[in-house]
Parts: structure tokens; sequence; C-alpha cells
């Protein structure tokens, strides 16, 4: 399996990435040699061995629902490139 | 030519938890500052780890139980690829090929009193996103919503009209009510509406081609725009022209459906399994704690209260309908009320104060066994009907007891012969004319005798006492 330069350019406009000619010829190649690679798993026998999304089994596991303001709020929010009012300012998305 | 429309609804609701669906932060984000309730997990911090609120899975489970559906003991989240600034992760933790709840139905009862069946496709939770504001040439981005649990509730394409849709909407928001999973709540976003549209020429087998509705966040809106949506299409088709398969918003200003640009759209979320969260696997154990959780549900405990209380189908319809009134209810029952007189009461005189003071029925001082000790004071004949409204009114805006009020105020019934026979004597004296034709047989006037008797007794008269003695002195 092989990908496109189509392919990586559908990809990089849902992700929302500008990418250079050049750029889109590099990636179309490494993610090429990504996939060759992830391949070598195809040469395993899975019949019989159902999907799994993770590997540990554990089952009703759950985080018991109590809350907690987050202790370093000011921290975090300082890392923001740009705010106003508390919010996190972004160019606008909507006309 | 005539159409058919065709329906399948989406219906988001915001779940009743304390903490967010994959970190503690209050799930809460009303009337509070903008980002206060956020943390390394729902802003998307490099290396936050979420971990599942089990609360949230047990309310979506439950959920499903209500609506009759298979649950899954092996479900498993997925990544939503999209971006947009109201999710910071630039995807959301959603479910997609398992999902927790499938297959189950529900009935809807129907504006003109007939009830349809409505198959439920799956039940899933996901979590909500954040809350934009655009402002000049920026838009201000709030994270207090994002990664709130968020159930999804979507059924098959067999809802026919805006009538049904409506129906199925309420009968969601009452279950889960009931079941304490969510508010409910519309004007506060906790539910949220989409529709899938189409129609196509009665008789016809093949579906015309859909219209995805967002949006539609009143009850109003839902039953507006899928009627102004289904006009759309049948017009588009009259004119020659074909219904293109879009998405569209539902413009509550402009009464019309807009179409929203499919760029910001793009429907391609590249689903995959949450490598940062493990597989929801749950035992039987769990699953019939969960189900051990459920209360009786609204459409059994309305047929109860037609089998034990003898309750007209309305009246166990309306005293069902909240699960806080339905206990209210039986309340009033278990103080002794007959419970018809005790079902018109509430549904008279207490919505009708509840509906003015815009109060709900958990927080009003009223108390049932209050109302219990009122209705037996009229079925005891201690007070007339209209008394008994006075002494309501009483009870609603001072507080106290009935028959303290009663007491207070003077309000006895009078049904002493003795005592009333002067009154009604007066009335006879002061009213000849009308005395004579009763007495000539014409019972017509009777009713006014009795209305100047009740006068002049201040209403305090047994209505029955002064019928009686009336036709005795006039006709006996
Ligand atoms: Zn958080």
């Amino acid at each position: 399996m092989s990908v496109t330069v189509e392919d990586v350019r559908r990809v990089a406009a849902l992700a929302r990435l500008d990418l250079s000619p050049d750029e889109e010829i590099q990636l179309t190649d490494e993610l090429s040699r990504i996939l060759q690679y992830m391949e070598k798993l195809n040469e395993l026998d899975t019949d019989g061995v159902s999907p799994s999304a993770h590997p540990i089994p554990v089952a009703g596991r759950f985080r018991a629902d109590e809350s907690e303001i987050f202790s370093g709020l000011d921290e975090l929010l300082a890392q923001a490139p740009d705010r106003r009012d508390g919010y996190f300012r972004v160019p606008r998305v909507i006309d | 030519m005539n159409y058919e429309t065709v329906i399948g609804m989406e219906v988001h609701v915001e779940l009743h938890t304390q903490s967010k669906m994959f970190c503690r932060c209050p799930a809460h984000h009303f009337q509070i500052g903008a980002n206060e309730h956020v943390c390394p997990v729902c802003t998307a911090q490099p290396g936050a780890l979420p971990v599942i609120n089990g609360r949230a899975i047990e309310l979506t489970v439950m959920t499903g139980m209500a609506l009759g559906c298979q649950i899954r003991p092996h479900s498993v989240f997925a990544r939503k690829n999209y971006v947009y600034p109201d999710l910071p992760k630039g995807y959301q933790v959603s479910q997609y090929e398992l999902p927790l709840c499938e297959h189950g139905q529900v009935v809807i009862h129907t504006s003109d009193g007939s009830r349809k069946q409505i198959a439920i496709e799956r039940v899933h939770l996901e979590e909500d996103t954040g809350k934009l504001v655009h402002q000049g040439n920026a838009s201000l981005v709030d994270y207090n919503r994002a990664g709130v649990p968020l159930m999804e509730i979507v059924t098959d394409a067999s809802i026919r009209s805006a009538d049904e849709a409506f129906a199925y909407v309420q009968k969601i928001r009452q279950l889960v009510r009931y079941l304490g999973a969510s508010t409910g709540d519309m004007e506060k976003g906790a539910m949220r509406c989409e529709a899938n549209i189409s129609v196509r020429p009665e008789g016809s087998q093949a579906f015309g081609t859909k219209v995805e509705v967002k949006n539609l966040n009143s009850f109003r809106a839902v039953r507006n725009a899928i009627d102004y949506e289904v006009q759309r299409q049948i017009e588009v088709i009259e004119e020659g022209g074909t219904v293109r398969q879009v998405t569209m918003g539902w413009d509550e200003g402009a009464a019309t459906t807009k179409e929203q640009r499919s760029k910001e759209f793009a429907d391609d979320y590249r689903y995959f399994p949450e490598p940062d969260l493990l597989d929801v696997d749950v035992t039987d154990e769990w699953i019939d704690g969960a189900r051990s959780q459920l209360p009786e549900l609204p459409d059994e405990r309305a047929a109860r209260f037609v089998e034990s209380f003898r309750l007209s189908a309305d009246d166990a319809a309306m005293m069902t309908e909240d699960r806080a009134v339905a206990d209210w209810f039986e309340q009033v029952i278990a103080a002794g009320a007959e419970p018809a007189t005790a079902a018109n009461w509430i549904s008279g005189e207490l919505f009708r104060r509840l509906k003015d003071t815009e109060a709900a029925i958990e927080d009003v001082a009223l108390t049932p066994a209050q109302l219990a000790e009122l209705i037996g004071l009229i079925t005891a004949g201690t007070i007339s009907g209209s008394a008994a409204k006075e002494v309501f009114a009483v009870m609603w805006d001072e507080g106290g007891g009935p028959t303290q009020i009663v007491e207070a105020r003077g309000l006895q019934q009078v049904s002493d012969t003795g005592e009333l026979e002067s009154q009604v004597d007066a009335v006879i004296a002061a009213q000849a004319d009308a005395a004579d034709k009763v007495r000539n047989g014409d019972d017509k006037p009777l009713q006014f005798l009795m209305g100047m008797v009740m006068r002049a007794t201040r209403g305090k008269a047994n209505p029955q006492v002064v019928q009686q003695l009336l036709r005795d002195k006039l006709q006996g």
C-alpha cells in the first residue's frame, strides 16, 4: 500500500496544514514507507483473534464521579498566546 | 401529489454528573467566568491522560435500558477527527463502531392521542465541545463545557411528521429526567436536537435525499424547523428541481433553514479507537447494578395509577409527566386523600400556582399531607369547595395547616338545618316570584334561590342542605 500526493493534500486540508510542494513530496514518500513498514504485521496469521483496541483487559474500572477545581489554573491559562477576559482568543472562524 | 415525510432524530443530552467525562473538573458550566472549570485534560495539554467517569457510563447504560436497548459488555471510545477551535484536541472522543447501547425502541404519544413505537438505533457517549463567542476579527473560546459528558440518542427513519418528532423529543426529555440522567433543560442547552429530513411521493418505497437540520434547541424549533424544511423540499421537487444532500442550520430569528458551509464540517472524521483510553468492559454484575437503579418508568407508572387508583388515562398521564409530581401525588394518596380528587387539585390549583411562580414542585412549602388534609375537610363536609380554594390560597401564600386556617377564618360549612332555616325563609320571603315558580313545579329558579342563600351565608352554607331545605319548604 502506498500513499499518493492527493492523499497527502486531502489529509493536510482536513488537518488545516499548509504544505509546500516540496513538503508534499517528502511526506508522500515518508508516509508510504511507514505504511510499508506496518505491512509487516500482515504476515502474522490472525485468524480467530478478535480485534482489540487495547492490550490490557480490565473490566468495570472507572473513575468515581467527584469534582475539584484544577489548582494550576493560572499557569495553564498563561500558556495561551492570546487571551481576553478569561477567554482564549483565536482568529475569527466564521463570517 | 401527496408526499410522505421521513425523519430520523439525533438528540444530544448533557448528562447530570458532578465531574466531566474524562477529568475531575466540575461539569456545570453556567454562570461562571470563562475557562474556570478547565484542566490539562480538557484543554488537551500534551501528556495529559483522560480517565473515564463511571457515573457517565452508568447513566448512559440506564438510559439504554429505559429505551429497551441491548447493552454491550464491550464497547470502545473512538476519536472523531476535525479541526475547529471549540475542540482543543483536534478530535472529539466519541463512540463509533461499538456504542454502549443498541437496538431499542420507545413508545411516543402524539397530540392526536395515538401511540407509535419508534426504533432506537443506538445510544452512545461522547464529550461536549467548548463554546465560541465571535467578536470583531477574533473568536473567543471558553472550554468550561469542553469534556462535559454528552449522550447521543439516534433513531431510525420511522418518524413521519413534525408532530411525531415533537412527541419523541418530549418522551426522551421525560425519560432522562425520570432517570436523573439529565435536567433535559433545552433552554440551557442540556438537550439539543438534529433531524434528518427527507420527503418522498406517498406509496414510494425509496427514500428521498435527506437533509440534516441542526440547531433544534427548543420544542418550538423542532416543530417549526421540520415543517419549514418539509415544505421547502416539496417546493423544490414540485418546481422540477432535486433536493441536495446538505447540512442546514435552523435560524430561529429568521424562521428558516440555512445551509451551513460544508468546508467547516468536512464529513470525513477518520474515526479510530482512542489509544489514551481503555476499552469499556463491564461485567454482568455491573450491568445488574445499573439496572437496579432504574426507577419505575412513566408509562408503567401511569398504568399502575389507572389500575390501583382508578385514575382516568388522562389524569394518570398528567400525574406521571414529571417524576417529582408523581412522587408528590403518591404522598397525597398515602396521606389518605381520594386519588381522583387529589389529581384534580394537583393539575388544577397546584399546577396553576407552579406556573405563575415558575416554581418546581420540589421547592414548594405546601406539603402533600396538607393537601390531603384539605381534601379530607371537603369530603367530610367541613368546608365547601369554594371555601377550600380560599384555604388553598392561604396555605400557598402564607403557609399553615388547613384545619387551623378554616378555624381562624371561620370558614366551616354550615350544614345544620336549624341554623340555615332562617336564612332560607328570609330568601323565600324576599324572592316571592321565584319561590312561586318553584312551588308550581318549575325547577329553574331553584339555582337562583340557592345562590341567594349562599350569598347571605357568605358561601358557608352546605349547598346540598340548602337545596333540600328549599325543596322541603316549596315542594314538600
Ligand atoms: Zn478538565
